[in-house]
């Protein structure tokens, strides 16, 4: 066996990243223990909308070790700018200012009104008790959908609306007069994203007035372009550093209030500090996900042909617009039609300010909520036509490919029936459907269901055009560079920030297959604004379909100079050389060769070049995506309900996905393990429940049922395979489809298990309280 | 005894094999006594309700979570955290399981996720996979979805069921 078939794209090499955090030896932001450092702890509003009156901070600054404290008043002039969001998606969007401590009004609880430096955090966590704020409590507006109407509390007075944008998208017009209309209302409440690392910081200052940024980012380039900003530094003093970081999911996908703190207080001080989020912290000032009540219609005809789609998506910005917030909802907006081939299409979209945490980007990003509405109404579709789900789902597939969608975008490649096809080889539906019927004949107080999810997703963000067409501030492509070192290895340095993904181990292996090297002799450097070339980092599934693209051009541009020297070497036409797997040959003559790491040794002394060559064998290359990337795939849920109390537990998940070509299976499966357990929890255990007031009543772990082990069973993975043709190797990103396949799965599941007793629709998160009410209520 | 206005006591700690004479406030949980004081920053702080497990070390060769005793508490104890489960660099055969098997992604979860299954092991409770799952429970992990870290485990068991 080759190297390469050992080791390159395609085989379940084990993680290169993983003996130091076995050990222990992970570099967590926590971990960092500067001399010096004073510790900053954040005083946050109790109340969801209050004006702040006046803040006391006498007591605070008296208290034992305590070196400075800070209101938004103090600090005001600190901030060039606003806090930015990256993303106006209308011309007349409405984005109130906001800086990093509210000075007037705090605007949902957990809202910063001062910070307390000390030089301990008991110290800090003490004398933050003793900082003094009068607030006088205003209305809050913490429904969305009461939010969005007129004449209720307002988040920003001065706005005269909570409505920030309304976003429509229409390409056809509905057939109100078709054969069968289904339509139904959803809401998905707000998430907790929980990387189980919280966020943190520290800021050091360097001499002339240079900053050097640790913190628990996925975004460590966007952070270092935008913390400048808003600091009105140049972007040349401030070095970006993201470590390990314990998590993200879209979480740490911002520029916070608490970064651009610590580096505007660290300049002030002339001290390192830090502050590190505590976890009941962490649930309200760290970005929520969902939060949508959506309306959804389609009409079909008699036979099963979906012929158009509306949908009208009330989505919560929370209090502020932070980074990306406004778009979260648009990255679902053209794939409301999912796998299916629906002619007319019409999506609108109203982002709405509440009084609660502001939301942003969480697994899944705009695409949950869509496939999570469409695959609910497709099995309502399915009973109001009296038609097999499965069935339905087969007449309506898209199955050529190249396919342009009717909201406008072309799905490169997939096989959706190859996907459903392997699922039923799997599952075993018949038996399940004979235990069903069993338990029903029987009345047993448990109860199975089976429920399905057919969906697609766009990812691998993004075309840069298509960005700046739907006005994103930035672009979309990735960067990387090879430099082959004159010792036989290689330094590869990548503009994708990993936090858990294994970029180093798949980075190595592509290198492996292109450069004909083994794993271990590639060294990955990531996450270093300083080190790593101009990089957009790593969320929407975008590291190997954009990032894996330009580190396999980087590659290229390595062979073709190679080649150059090679040609050179060995007196030959460059034409007359074959290349595979790190070595050249000469046509006809199979004797003489040369490697590439021969011709990297030679490019380093330099001593016989091709005239005019530059010394040095390295490359670097950056890669816009001509197109989304368009994984799909079909998974089945089965749950099993307690009908006496309520509780509904999944008992086998199977999923088939197609994420193109895969680099390697272990990372692919673990991600695929762990988004569909996020989106099992989406539909059975996570809500983040804000009482009418505003107060978040479940922040914290013991309250927010993130599921254990315990709660969940393994599960069966399978793959089928059709290649990104826009990709140089086929791969299509793989972050994010358990998150989207699984919620709508689960509840159909759950669904399907007490449809004998009327039971038509249960709201997410199925909590016993919920299902238990529906058999209820269809009782009467 | 009473030192810059603190009332700090002693405390005797045996960690991964040495012995520690400390002065502690009462306050102190034993996680930052780890943490701060003996530089051990492989336990991590992942909450602070007792719920996540990310803290968890053997407290005399049981799995507990090092945020919810005072390290006060800890007095007289011997304590083993991830940096001391390794024999001579060679890695415990949990934690090469957890290699062999991916059951791990960002690491955060991981040393209290290793420590507490190496409890589980060594009390004879990872019978089966259902009774690793239930043992687990403490333990919260975003990344994984449990599934590769109960392979590994049962792995390590020999457990077919």
């Amino acid at each position: 066996m080759s190297a390469t078939e050992t080791w390159g794209i395609g085989a379940p090499l084990k993680r290169k990243e993983d003996d130091p955090l076995l050990r222990g030896r992970g570099t967590y932001v926590d971990n960092l223990d500067l001399p010096g450092t004073v510790v900053m702890v954040v005083v946050r509003s109790p109340y969801a909308h209050a004006r702040i009156m006046s803040i006391d901070l006498a007591a605070a600054k008296a208290a034992e070790g305590v070196v400075a404290v800070f209101t938004g008043a103090d600090l005001r002039d600190d901030w060039k700018a606003a806090m930015p969001c990256a993303w106006p998606v209308t011309e007349d969007m409405k984005n109130p200012e906001h800086f990093p401590l509210a000075a007037s009004e705090a605007n949902y609880q957990g809202d910063g009104v001062a910070v307390v430096i000390a030089d301990t955090r008991a110290h800090a966590v003490d004398a933050a008790e003793l900082v003094d704020v009068d607030y006088e409590v205003l209305d809050a507006a913490v429904d969305v959908a009461i939010a969005a109407q007129d004449g209720g509390a307002l988040v920003h007075e001065e706005l005269g609306t909570n409505v920030s944008y309304v976003w429509p998208l229409e390409t056809g017009t509905f057939d109100a007069a078709a054969d069968v209309i289904v339509k139904h209302t959803y809401y998905q409440p707000p998430l907790i994203p929980n990387a189980i690392e919280p966020r943190g910081v520290v800021a050091r200052p360097e001499p002339g007035g240079d900053v050097t940024l640790w913190s628990s980012t996925q975004v460590p380039h966007l952070l270092r372009l935008l913390a400048a900003a808003t600091l009105g530094m140049s972007e040349t003093k401030l070095r970006v550093i993201a470590p390990d970081v314990g998590g993200g999911f879209g979480s740490k996908l911002d520029v916070y209030a608490e970064e651009l703190l610590a580096i505007a207080i660290a300049r002030r001080l002339g001290s390192p500090v830090k502050w590190i989020e505590e976890r009941s912290e962490n649930a309200v000032s760290t970005i929520h996900g969902r939060d949508f009540v959506t309306t959804l219609e389609l009409a079909a005809t008699k036979d099963g042909k979906i012929t158009s789609l509306r949908a009208n998506v009330i989505a919560s910005m929370g209090a502020y617009l932070q980074l990306v917030t406004p778009g979260i909802p648009l990255l679902g907006a053209w794939i409301y039609a999912g796998p299916y081939a629906i002619p007319n299409y019409s999506v609108t979209f109203t982002g709405v300010f509440t009084n609660t945490t502001p939301t942003d980007a969480y697994r899944g990003a705009g695409r949950p909520e869509a496939t999570y509405v469409l695959e609910r109404t497709m099995d309502l579709l399915a009973k109001e036509l009296g038609m097999d789900r499965l069935e339905l789902r087969r007449r309506n597939f898209i199955t050529e490919f190249p396919a342009t969608i009717a909201s406008g975008l072309t799905i490169d490649s997939g096989d959706y029936h190859a996907s459903l096809d392997r699922l039923l080889e799997h599952l075993g539906l018949e038996q399940l459907e004979a235990e069903q019927r069993a338990r029903r004949d029987s009345g047993d107080v448990k109860q199975i269901g089976i429920g399905f999810s057919t969906y697609n997703e766009m990812c691998g963000l993004a075309p840069s055009r298509i960005l700046g067409a739907i006005r994103y501030a930035a672009g979309g492509w990735e960067s990387a560079t090879i430099r082959c070192l004159p010792t036989g290895t290689f330094q590869v340095v990548t503009g994708t920030s990993p936090h858990g993904q294994g970029h180093e181990t798949a980075w190595s292996q592509i290198v492996a297959e292109q450069l004909g090297c083994d794993p271990s002799e590639v060294e990955v450097l990531h996450g270093d604004t300083s080190i790593s070339p101009y990089g957009l980092d790593t969320y929407g599934s975008r590291s190997l379909p954009v990032g894996g693209a330009a580190l396999w051009s980087a590659g290229e541009k390595i062979i073709e100079k190679a080649r150059q020297i090679v040609a050179h070497q060995l007196e030959v036409s460059a034409d007359d050389l074959e290349y595979a797997a790190g070595t050249f040959t000469v046509k006809g003559s199979p004797d003489k060769e040369m490697t590439v790491k021969g011709a990297a040794w030679s490019a380093f002394a330099a001593h016989n070049l091709p005239d005019g060559m530059e010394p040095n064998l390295e490359a670097t290359a950056t890669y816009d995506p001509p197109n989304f990337s368009w994984p799909g795939g079909a998974h089945a849920a089965v749950v099993e309900v307690d009908t006496g109390t309520g509780d509904a537990r999944l008992i086998r998940y199977v999923a088939i996905d197609d994420v193109g070509t895969v680099v390697n299976p272990l990372i692919v499966d673990g991600q695929v393990h762990g988004g569909i357990t996020q989106g099992i929890a989406t539909a059975l255990y996570e809500e983040a429940i804000y009482d009418e007031d505003g107060n978040l009543a479940n922040g914290t772990m013991a309250m927010y049922l993130m599921p254990s082990a315990a709660e969940l069973p393994s599960y069966q993975l399978d793959r089928t395979e059709s290649k990104a043709t826009d990709h140089p190797f086929g791969a299509k990103g793989v972050g994010e489809t358990g998150t989207i396949a699984a919620a709508p799965a689960v509840i159909n599941a759950v669904i399907d298990a007490l449809a004998h007793l009327g039971v038509t629709d249960i709201q997410m998160p199925a909590t016993p309280e919920r299902v238990w009410r529906a058999i209820e209520e269809a009782k009467q | 005894m009473r030192k810059g206005g603190r009332f700090l006591r002693p405390v005797d700690l045996t960690v991964n094999g040495v012995r520690y004479e400390l002065e502690l406030e009462p306050r102190d949980l034993l996680v930052h006594v780890l943490r701060e004081q003996l530089s051990l920053t492989g336990t991590n702080v992942g909450c602070d309700t007792s719920s996540c497990g990310a803290c968890t070390v053997l407290l005399d060769g049981q799995s507990v979570k090092s945020c919810t005793i005072l390290g006060v508490q800890a007095d007289g104890t011997t304590i083993t955290t991830i940096e001391g489960l390794a024999t001579n660099g060679e890695l415990h055969p949990v934690q090469q399981a957890f290699h062999d098997h991916h059951a791990l992604q960002c690491g955060y979860c991981t040393p209290g996720m290793v420590l507490a299954a190496v409890s589980l092991i060594e009390n004879g409770e990872a019978r089966d996979r259902a009774a690793i799952r239930a043992g687990l429970e403490g333990n919260l992990c975003r990344c994984t979805g449990y599934h590769n870290i109960i392979e590994a485990i049962a792995d390590v068991t020999g457990s077919t069921s």
